[in-house]
């Protein structure tokens, strides 16, 4: 690869996930981004117990995005060949982990009562 | 609710996490392009597979005023690194179809016939509906022809069937070969590979499919059953000599049987036997599954013009005799080649047209500017050599032979990884998408 523009990136995982998948995925990771800025400017600060409770879904996160990509990819954890490789399934399990704990901590915060919490 | 549960976050701090975030994200816009040179210059792009196109989306970029044309009868597109994807089952037979059309810039005339007469002296084609178009500067981009003709008993309707395969023939055939590859695997055999004597695409094709016709048998419980060979045309089974030797290792480790200097001559659907000329004479042998690869040639239009190679080894394929740095015509200067139909050493590939388009562009561009181009094209092409579904090699190399990693210390290129893997699957159409419309 020549020149990596985001131009490029954006065609690689449309070619990854096609076209219709990769657009939703996109919207629901915004969505989920811009939850997150709702709740952080209304709470004025990051909820301990709710990231806390939202770090115990990481693990699940992570080992379904590993999947996911294998799936899409017709691979399987007996193709890791080399260190790059573990690098990139790690780097997977992460983005995987990343996006759920946000996902459990908007989701936790949306649905926070406000009387037993005190406030 | 105490305190310290809560980490207390200013709306600056938050918005320097939000910058933060971005600059890590670390992703370039596209490079800024020079102004447009204003030009009359009428330019003719002879074919519109890969590289004609990626040239005329370039061409548009850099030019303001120019003519250009470009002349192919095709009406489909075919993205050919998938061919063996298809011919694994592991994609649909529409993933290497799309459209002439949709990849053609605005601006540009496109012809929809083939060319059918090249005359260098006159500065004029001429297409098979008889029209003449006259041009200043003339891009070769016919790609090559696939002889089937000369494999004798070859019957292209025949694929599919008696365990005939030819992955090189199109979409549709790379499917039906799947499905003779797929009954072969179930009921087990002898599977012959072999590869033609003459420049070919993407060299490392016949291997990725002798690789992955293992790999299925040994995933079904069946390769007890299979038997495979692989004929080499001469005495390596890759041109690059430390990329030849790996091969020679991975075929020792998966049990395929070599033997060298063998030729494919002529084929028998009804008795199973393909017939190779080798050193010794005629030699024959029995099989049960077989991907048929016939020589590759220049396509006739150049073959029967006065641009091919006059003496050396290609006499005989008709290659365009362009100088192997700049891509220009050894004897008419406005005239280049990329891609297939060029006369260079190394590179039928699609990696190939990425590197060559950019250079023969500059030398075109700069001729119109009365400058002279420093760009020169090193025989770069690259092939991610499948072993088995899920692993391959990123193997690049140039016209010395040696080893050219994009992704030297990361990506080592004669590891078997399911990174190159990744980047076959998935990353490699979409740049090479990329690359037709002029981006990458």
């Amino acid at each position: 690869m020549k020149e990596l523009t985001l131009e490029t990136l954006i065609a690689v995982f449309q070619e990854i996930f096609g076209a219709a998948l990769f657009w939703t995925m996109v919207a629901v990771a915004i969505i989920i981004t811009l939850a997150f800025i709702f709740v952080l400017i209304r709470d004025r600060s990051i909820e301990g117990r709710y990231l806390a409770r939202a770090e115990l879904s990481a693990p699940v996160g992570a080992i379904a995005a590993i999947l996911f990509v294998q799936y899409m990819t017709n691979s399987g954890f007996s193709d890791i060949g080399g260190p790059i490789d573990i690098i990139v399934l790690l780097g997977t399990g992460v983005a995987g982990a990343g996006g759920l704990i946000f996902l459990a901590y908007v989701v936790q915060a949306f649905m926070r009562q406000p009387d037993k919490d005190g406030y | 609710m105490t305190e310290p549960d809560r980490i207390a976050l200013s709306r600056r701090g938050f918005l320097g996490m939000a910058a933060g975030g971005m600059a890590l994200a670390g992703v370039t816009a596209g490079p800024a392009r020079a102004q447009r040179i204003k030009t009359q210059a009428k330019i003719v792009i002879l074919g519109a597979g890969a590289a004609g196109t990626a040239m005329a989306n370039r061409l548009v970029e850099r030019l303001d005023g120019a003519k250009i044309t470009i002349v192919d009868g095709r009406k489909r597109h075919l993205y050919q690194p998938g061919f063996t994807l298809i011919a694994s089952g592991l994609k649909p037979a529409n993933y290497s179809v799309s459209s002439t059309a949709e990849w053609l810039p605005n601006g540009v005339e496109w012809i929809e016939e083939a060319a059918a007469e090249i005359d260098p002296e006159a500065n004029r084609i001429v297409t098979t509906g008889g029209k003449t178009v006259a041009y200043d500067f003339l891009i070769l981009a016919t790609g090559l022809k696939l002889d089937w003709d000369a494999i004798e008993g070859f019957d292209m309707n025949l694929v599919g069937t008696n365990g005939i395969g030819a992955v090189y023939a199109g979409p549709e055939q790379a499917h039906a070969t799947w499905g003779a590859m797929d009954r072969f695997t179930d009921e087990g055999g002898k599977a012959v590979f072999y590869r033609p004597a003459t420049e070919m695409k993407c060299a490392g094709a016949p291997l990725k499919y002798t690789f992955l016709t293992d790999d299925y048998a040994r995933r079904k419980g069946s390769r007890g059953r299979v038997e495979i060979h692989y004929a080499a045309h001469n005495k390596s089974f890759f041109s690059v000599p430390i990329v030849n030797e790996k091969v020679r290792m991975l075929f020792d480790d998966r049990g395929v049987k070599p033997c060298f200097d063998h030729v494919l001559k002529a084929i028998d659907p009804g008795k199973k036997i393909l017939t190779f000329a080798t050193p010794e004479g005629e030699q024959e042998m029995d099989y049960d599954f077989t991907n048929v690869i016939p020589p590759m040639v220049a396509p006739d239009v150049l073959r029967n013009s006065p641009l091919p190679w006059q003496d050396g080894p290609w006499v005989n394929e008709g290659w365009a005799e362009v100088d192997k740095e700049t891509l220009r015509h050894a004897r008419y200067s406005n005239v280049f080649a990329v891609g297939d139909c060029a006369g260079v050493p190394k590179g039928k590939t699609a990696a190939s047209v990425k590197w060559q388009v950019p250079v023969a562009e500059d030398h075109l561009v700069a001729d119109i500017e009365g400058k002279l181009s420093p760009a020169a094209y090193n025989g770069y092409t690259s092939c991610p050599m499948i072993t088995r579904v899920g692993r391959a090699m990123l193997v690049e190399f140039d016209y010395k032979n040696n080893l050219t990693p994009s992704f030297p210390g990361v990506i080592a290129p004669l590891e078997e990884l399911w990174i190159s893997w990744l980047m076959k699957e998935v990353a490699l159409k979409a740049t090479y998408n990329a690359m037709l419309r002029g981006k990458a």
